[in-house]
Parts: structure tokens; sequence; C-alpha cells
């Protein structure tokens, strides 16, 4: 493909950034260069960087959108610390990104874009590239609007269409870059554009242009080639956070023979389940846009009673207004399953931005004595798992489940090994036969201690739920102390014993020692990438990564026991581990804590765990 | 054109309904007459007993799910009418009853009240108004008229109330009736009216509060003066009342006036004929306004106009896509798009 195969290096992995003005389509291009990193066979993980406003003014920092690509020929758990190469549309870019790549980062820049005006909406006194900031970095200048329009000029576009494919010149140079085939990208302009075989032509010549334009400079010293990561056997495809939790739950209705039904409210940046749910009516899924949230979790349960696999799903004020409703759920001991994908707080907070701030929210933010299952999601695919196992706990054990995910994991995509629906466990309400002479609202399973589930329409099964505290195994309306206490002991019991349907606790490395690192949820991957890297540097440090986080894994307190220090890692101040603290007052916990609405990075993590390992 | 159903009848009687549960409601609280005109209706109506949903939110009437012998969701303040969609959306089959008050819609639930009606589901919403929040103990609800003293109110209300009949109609209600909680013949007939309407029927049901509001609506109510401020409207009737039938409604200008009937050339003629089955809704507000003591308060179904109901469409959507979509099941789904194999 490449003229310079000479002069080809290989990589063990590489981070790419792309940036521009919010409407230059940096999301697209990067979710094609994705595509063709899928085809060569890397493993990779991506995360896209949005501003809150949709059109933010035009070529400033705040309109910055950007699209992070980390690719290698290993296991690749995050999107990556900082970008090996950065793709600068226009001054703005530039300026908001030069955190985000490494020291001796390679910069392609549009230069057209590098004038004088632009260079005051972003903020600079100078032409950055020329004033010596950049130093250190090779910057490949390209006229990329100039050579956009060269390129498809006899094709007569008006200059605005013409000048939209100018992030296909940038997508070419990168192929070449990365000595890429754009035969896959070709057939998705014909598949996406299909109506308009000028904007596919646009397209073609202008990615073409940019890739021969790459061969042609002096400017690529080398061109790079990672070779395939060695994955599991089987059939691949990229899924963002969003897209795998709407997949598990249409995976899990299926599975248990329910109606799907997801009562919601938009909210960033959970709005992307419901507008997935809502194109898969072909499964009987419904999805009912609410007019709040709290008719959204309300509607649900009204599913839920009338036998429907129901969801409610939002981010953190979402959950604020759905608390009363939660409870309502515990007291009708309902199946239901509530996803809070956790952004910045509080408040409006970082609408865009990711944190894991509402736990204790998820565990405690309800009136009165009000225990649910609480799991967190750890990766953009694992997204998938914990939907399907969210729903089963919920159906199964007739209860609310929380399921947290958060920005990072909702936008960011990674490799997904597609499973077989078959394959995945069984799900098997208690659903109550018609007329069987022994129901009882509130007569508990004796393992399990849920109730039956008798919906309605069945003959024979009728009878009232409600916020009312019942009595035992009736179910009426009871206010009889003694009553309420030993229902409130039992709603609480049977949450605790989902601990004996829940993995134990795993620990990656030595199984006791001086250093046990702690997470949950969505940091799994950067964690895991920095106690990796460790490890392979011989440093002795143990990780346990818990995903249940209401109950615990039954042998929590026995892992915590093996370790000297244990410190635990999490985009808060400090909620789960002041939740350890609670339940397993006995040890000591140090605690490493972010709250930038940015994920760790794992060079930061491995800083801060060497310089304890040193201690 | 109205929009009814209709079923065969099935084998079925008031006691197939009736609660084995003790009724809590004060002694003369109008909540025990609805109960009652509910247990006349159900077993009519052709529907199987166990395919009746009552659902409620908060308050006096919020209790009601629990002395039927149902299927039944007593839920949170206000949100009924979400909890309604949420069942009659999952199951179309089922015959869903909403009982709620003035405080629950109007109030803290008159977000949810507004987009049920504006959706039109196939959901029959009993709206008891007492115009008083009797559960609290007393305080004045958004239907208690301006100036109204209460335990909230101690120099009466500064504010204006809403009458449900203008919200039901500004949300594009299809279904409007009003009945006094003092008929319970009324009632029944008019429930069964609105149970047979397809889509969202609303019945106002002007209700007594003996203890924190009493005799509210004694001038509709009370013996004396009924007569002269009811109106009960039956469809392609003239609006003619009065303890003596000689009074009426016409329409002078774009206002309704009340008229004698032999005085100033007045004949039975020139009285207005209730067409509750218009889609123009001009006059169905108007009469929803009425009240004494200018205007007798018009009872009956006010507004009955057809329109297909929100779970027919979603429903519809649903089997159309079924036929139509390529993806027969979830493992189809997970292999669109762009999959890779790794050998």
């Amino acid at each position: 493909m490449s003229d310079k195969k000479d002069r080809v290096i290989e990589l063990k992995n590489a981070v790419i950034r792309f940036a521009g003005d919010s409407g230059d389509g940096m999301q697209l291009t990067g979710s094609l260069f994705s595509d063709s990193t899928a085809i060569v066979g890397n493993d990779f993980a991506t995360f896209p960087d949005y501003p809150a406003e949709i059109r933010a003014p035009q070529g400033t920092v705040s309109g910055v959108s950007g699209f992070q690509i980390h690719f290698g020929d290993m296991d690749i758990h995050t999107s990556g610390d900082q970008a090996d190469v950065l793709v600068a549309m226009n001054p703005a870019s530039l300026k908001a990104n030069m955190n985000w790549i490494t020291r001796d980062a390679i910069i392609i820049v549009d230069t057209d874009a590098f004038v004088e005006k632009n260079f005051k909406k972003a903020g600079y006194d100078e032409n950055p590239l020329t004033d010596g900031s950049l130093t250190g970095h090779l910057v490949i200048e390209a006229p990329i609007t100039t050579m956009t329009k060269e390129a498809v000029k006899e094709l007569q576009l008006d200059n605005k269409s013409a000048q939209k494919s100018k992030n296909m010149f940038a997508l070419g140079m990168v192929f070449f870059m990365f000595n890429r085939d754009y035969e896959g990208t070709f057939k998705f302009f014909e598949d996406k554009f299909k109506s308009n075989p000028l904007v596919v032509e646009a397209n073609k010549k202008v990615l073409l242009a940019g890739y021969h334009f790459a061969n042609t400079i002096e400017a690529f010293a080398n061109t790079y080639k990672i070779e395939p990561a060695p994955l599991k056997k089987g059939l691949y495809r990229n899924v963002t956070g969003n897209l795998a939790t709407a997949w598990g739950f249409l995976a899990a209705a299926e599975r248990s023979g329910r109606n799907l039904f997801l009562g919601s409210y938009p909210i960033t940046p959970a709005s992307e389940i419901l507008q997935e749910i809502s194109k898969h009516k072909q499964f009987t899924a419904i999805a009912f846009q609410a007019e709040d949230e709290i008719a959204g979790i309300v509607s649900a349960i009204g599913a839920s009673y009338a036998g429907s696999l129901a969801l409610t799903t939002t981010s953190g004020p979402g959950l604020s207004l759905k608390s009363e409703a939660i409870g309502l759920a515990v007291m009708t001991e309902l199946p239901i399953v509530i996803v809070d994908v956790q952004r910045g707080g509080p408040s409006t907070g970082l609408p865009t931005k990711s944190e894991q701030s509402d736990l204790m929210q998820a565990l405690f933010g309800r009136n009165g004595e009000a225990p649910v299952i609480v799991i967190a999601a750890t990766s953009s695919s694992d997204c998938f798992y914990s939907a399907y196992e969210a729903s089963k706990l919920a159906l199964e054990h007739m209860t609310p489940v929380i399921l947290l995910t958060d920005g990072a994991l909702a936008n960011g995509s990674e490799v997904f090994l597609i499973p077989q629906v078959a394959s995945l466990p069984e799900i098997v309400p208690p659903i109550v036969k018609a007329n069987d002479p022994d129901f009882k609202p509130y007569k508990r399973d004796e393992k399990k201690l849920n109730r039956p589930w008798a919906i309605p329409g069945t003959e024979g099964l009728r009878h009232r739920v409600g916020g009312l505290e019942k009595e035992d195994v009736t179910g009426h309306v009871s206010y009889d102390p003694l009553n309420h206490e030993k229902m409130v002991k039992t709603r609480q019991e049977k949450v605790d014993r989902v601990a004996e349907y829940i993995p134990e606790l795993s620990v990656i490395g030595e199984k006791e020692g001086d250093i046990l690192v702690i997470g949950w949820g969505g940091t799994y991957g950067v964690i895991l990438t920095a106690i990796e890297e460790l490890r392979e540097e011989g440093q002795k440090i143990s990780f346990a990564h818990f995903k249940h986080i209401m109950p615990l894994p039954k042998n929590t307190g026995d892992v915590l026991s093996k370790y000297k220090r244990i410190i635990v890692c999490e985009n808060n101040l400090g909620q789960f581990v002041n939740y350890l603290r609670m339940n397993f007052p006995m040890y000591d916990y140090l605690q490493y804590n972010k709250v930038q609405g940015l994920p760790f990075m794992v060079s930061e993590l491995k800083a801060h765990f060497s310089s304890l390992l040193n201690e | 054109m109205e929009n009814i159903i209709e079923t065969p009848k099935l084998a079925l009687t008031k006691k197939d309904f009736e609660s084995d549960r003790m009724v809590k409601w004060c002694p003369g609280c109008g909540d025990h007459a609805i109960l009652k005109a509910v247990e006349n209706v159900f077993p009519e109506l052709g529907i199987p007993k166990e395919n009746f949903v009552v659902v409620s939110g908060i308050g006096c009437s919020s209790r009601f799910p629990y002395y039927m012998n149902t299927y039944g969701v007593h839920g949170i303040h206000g949100r009924a009418a979400a909890l309604a969609t949420g069942v009659k959306l999952a199951n179309p089959e089922l015959s869903v009853w909403m009982i709620t008050g003035d405080g629950d819609s109007m109030a803290i639930g008159g977000n949810h009240f507004i987009h049920v009606v504006r959706r039109n589901p196939d959901i029959n919403i009993l709206l008891f108004n007492n115009k008083i929040y009797g559960l609290t103990k007393g305080q004045f609800s958004p239907t208690s008229p301006e100036g109204s003293k209460t335990k909230t109110s101690p120099q009466g209300t500064y504010e204006a109330p809403f009458n449900p009949g203008e919200l039901v109609i500004g949300a594009h209600g299809k279904f409007f009736a009003r009945v006094v909680d003092t008929n319970i013949k009324m009632m029944s007939q008019v429930f069964t009216e609105a149970a047979k309407h397809k889509g969202t029927s609303v019945v106002e049901i002007l209700e007594n509060c003996v203890i924190f509001n009493n005799q509210i609506h004694a001038l509709i109510t009370s013996r004396d003066t009924k007569d002269e401020n009811q109106l009960f409207l039956e469809a392609g009737e003239p609006m003619i009342f009065g303890k003596e039938r000689d009074k009426g409604i016409v329409l002078r200008g774009t206002n309704l006036e009340v008229v004698k009937i032999g005085e100033n050339g007045i004949t039975e003629k020139d009285i207005l004929v209730h067409d509750p089955h218009t889609e123009d809704s001009g006059i169905h507000v108007m009469l929803a306004s009425m009240m004494p003591p200018e205007f007798p308060a018009a009872l009956g179904v006010i507004r009955s106009v057809k329109s297909h109901t929100f779970e027919e469409l979603v429903w519809n959507s649903v089997e159309h896509e079924k036929k139509t979509s390529k993806l027969k099941n979830v493992d189809d789904l997970l292999h669109t798009g762009n999959t890779w194999v790794k050998q």
C-alpha cells in the first residue's frame, strides 16, 4: 500500500486524538478510524470529548470537539492518557489539547485555519506554529481546507459542501501514517450517502487526496504499523457503553420472556440508551419518553406491575428526582432497573463529564430503610453484561436494582466479543400461575425471600400493592409496629442474600501481601493497566475491583484482611472507601481521589502507587 | 363522533368487586358513594374481573384501590397518571382506572395530568374534587375558590383556582364529564359512559368533605337548590334545567346565557342542543366553566370525541416493526453494523 515500506516502524500501541470545531465532524472521523483499526485486528478503546453546548462559538476553545483512540497489539483497557498524534483542525483545537498530548507528539494542523482572526478566538497572542511553543513536536503543516477544495473542484460542489469533507483529508493522512487500507471507509461512504452519489465521490476524493499528500510530503519520516492483538477467537464489534447497556437489556428481555418497557426522560449522558431502545419495537420493546424523570420511573413501575421487564435510565440529577419512586418499588417489591449514567455533580454540574459521585445517592438516597441492589459496570463492553445481570437480579429477586455506569463508559467505546444470547445465564422470574391456591402477595420464597409476581390479567390472583407498609404474607395495609420492623428487616435481608447469587471478589496479583489497590465501576481499565505495568516492572502490588456494591461479594472481608495497606481509588471524594469503612471498620484505608470530571490517567496512578511502594 | 367500546356481558355482580377490607373513610364522606357507584358499574362492563387495574396517587381518595377486589396499585403523590400509563402501555387489554383527587392531580401531579390527557391512553380517570386537602387535614387546594379560609390561608387564599374541565379541554382532552357525589345513579351512568369511551376519560366528581370543607358544593347538591343549579347534559337534548324545567342555555354572541322559556318570546327551540361529540371544544369549555350562582353547573358528559389512543398507536407500531424488521432476535441485532472475525 505504501511506497515507503522501508520506513515502517513497528509500535506496540498508539494514541491518536482528532480535534476540531464541534461542526468539523471529528466524532465521525474518529469512528471511521476505529473501524479501520478493528479491521487490522488491533484491540482498542475510544473516548469522545465534546462540549456541553451543541455548537459553541466557532473557533473558540469551548467549541472544541475531540475523539481519542488508543489501539495496540495487546489488551487495551483505556482510551489512553496522552495522545501520540494530534490532529488539530484549528488553533482552538491545538490550544485545548496541548495538555493531552505527549511531549514528542506528532501534530497535524490545517494551516488554512491558522490565521489571525482564529488566533484571537482561540486566545493566542501569536501564531503558535511559529512562536516556538511547539518545540519538541513534529508539526505536519497541511493546507487542508485549500487542498480539500482543490480535490473536489471538478465535482462543482458549493463552497460549504466542499469544505464539509475536510475531515476526510485529515483521516486520509492518518491512514497513510498508520498504513491503513481505505476500502472499508469507502464502503461506509457508499452506504451512508447512498442517496447522494456526489457526496460519496467527494469524500472518496478528499480522503485519497489526504492519503497521497501524506505520501508525497517529506515531513513524514516514517509510517507506523501495529500488529494484531492476541484477542480470543470470535466475532467482534465496537460498542459504546450506552449502546451495550441498551443491548444488554434487550437480551435480558428476550431471555426472560418478558416485554421490555423503558420509561425515561432525556438527560446527558444517558439519552442514547433511550434512543437505542426506541429503535427496537420489533422485539416488543416499548420506550416511553415521559414528561419528566418521575413519570419515567413511575410508568416503569406500572409496567413492572403489569409484567414487563421495566427500566428507567437517567443521570445524577434525574436519580434525585426518582428517589421517592424507587422507595415505592422497594415497598411494592417490584422488579425494576434504574440506570444512572453518572456525570459531574452536584446540581447540573458537568453534564458531559464523568464522575463516580452518585454512589452514596444510589445506596442511601431515599427516605426510610430502602435497600436496593447496586451494581456498577466496569467497562463499555461490560455495560452489556451489567445490564443483563441487573435485569436478572431484579426479576429473580423482585427488587429494584440501580446500575451505575458513567459518562466515560457511556460515550467511550471498546472492542466487544459478541456473545450468543442463548449462552447467557437463564432468567427465571417468580411468576405465579393462574388460580394458584397458595398465592399470597407477600408470601416469600424461603431462599431468596422474594415475593411472587402475580400479573394483572391472570385469573385468581387479584391483589393490591402500594406504598403503605404491608402486612407480612397477606400484603394488606398494616400499621402494626412489630410487623413494620419485621418487614424492614426482611426487605434488607432479601437484598443481603443476593450475595449468594453474585460472583466472589477476585484478586489480580498476590493473594496476600503489602498493598491492595481497590477500585469500583468504570475505573477498572485504567487501574488494571497501571497495576499490570507495575507488575511487569516487578512490583508486588495486588488489585481487587468491585462491580457488586450492594450487597458486597461475600468474601470481601476476607480479601481485605490479607493486606497490610489498602488504597481505594475513585473519582469522588471517597464515597466507596467510606462505605467500606462502614462495613469493615477493622481495617485502615488509604484513598486516592480525583474529581475533575476526567478519568484517572495510568501515569498518575502508577506514580502514586510507586511512591507508596517506596515508602 | 363518539368513541365507544361495546363488549358482551359477563355473569359478574357487585360482590365480585367488593373487598373484605374495612373501609376507613370518614362517615358521610363522598368517597363511600363513589365506591358504590364503581362497584355497580364494573360488573356491567363485560370485562373479566382479573382485567381491572385500579391505580391511585396519594390522598383520601387514593385509598380506593385497597377497597376494590381487583388488581390495584396505590402509588405516590401525584403520579397516578404515570403509573396508569405504564400499566396500560404494558398491557392494553387491561381496564385501567385511575383514582385521584384535586390535590393529587391538580397540584403535585398537575404535570402528569395534562400529559396523560394529551397522550390519550384508554384510561378512566375519576377525579374526586372536594376543593381541599383532606388527608393532611384541611389546607387549601388548587381548586379551592379564591379567598377560601383554610388552615394555611387564615386570611383567605390569594390565588385563582383551576377548573379541571378547562384544564382537560385545554390539554386537548377527548372526554370530560362531571357528576355529583350525591347521585349514585348519575355517577353509575356517567362512569359507564367513561368506561366505554376509547381514550382518556376524565370524570370530575363534585365531592363533599364533611370534616374540612363541608357543604362546599351545597349550592349544586343540596335538596333546596340543586334543581336550579344542575344542568344534566344529554347528547341531542336541549340544555333545559330548573325544577319546573323552564330554564335553558342559549348562545348569545360568543357567550352562554341563562334564559327563561316562555319569557321574551323564548321557546324550547331557542335552547342550545348538546353535542358532546363535536371536535370544536368552544361550547364544551364554556359549559365546563359554568358555575352557580350565575349559571347552573353542567353535569353529565360535556365532551366525548373520537380519537385514536396512545397505546393503539404504540402497539400498531410494534406490530408493524415485527412484520417488517430484518432483526428477528437480539442475536441478529448484535451482528448488525461493522463486525469482524478474529481467527
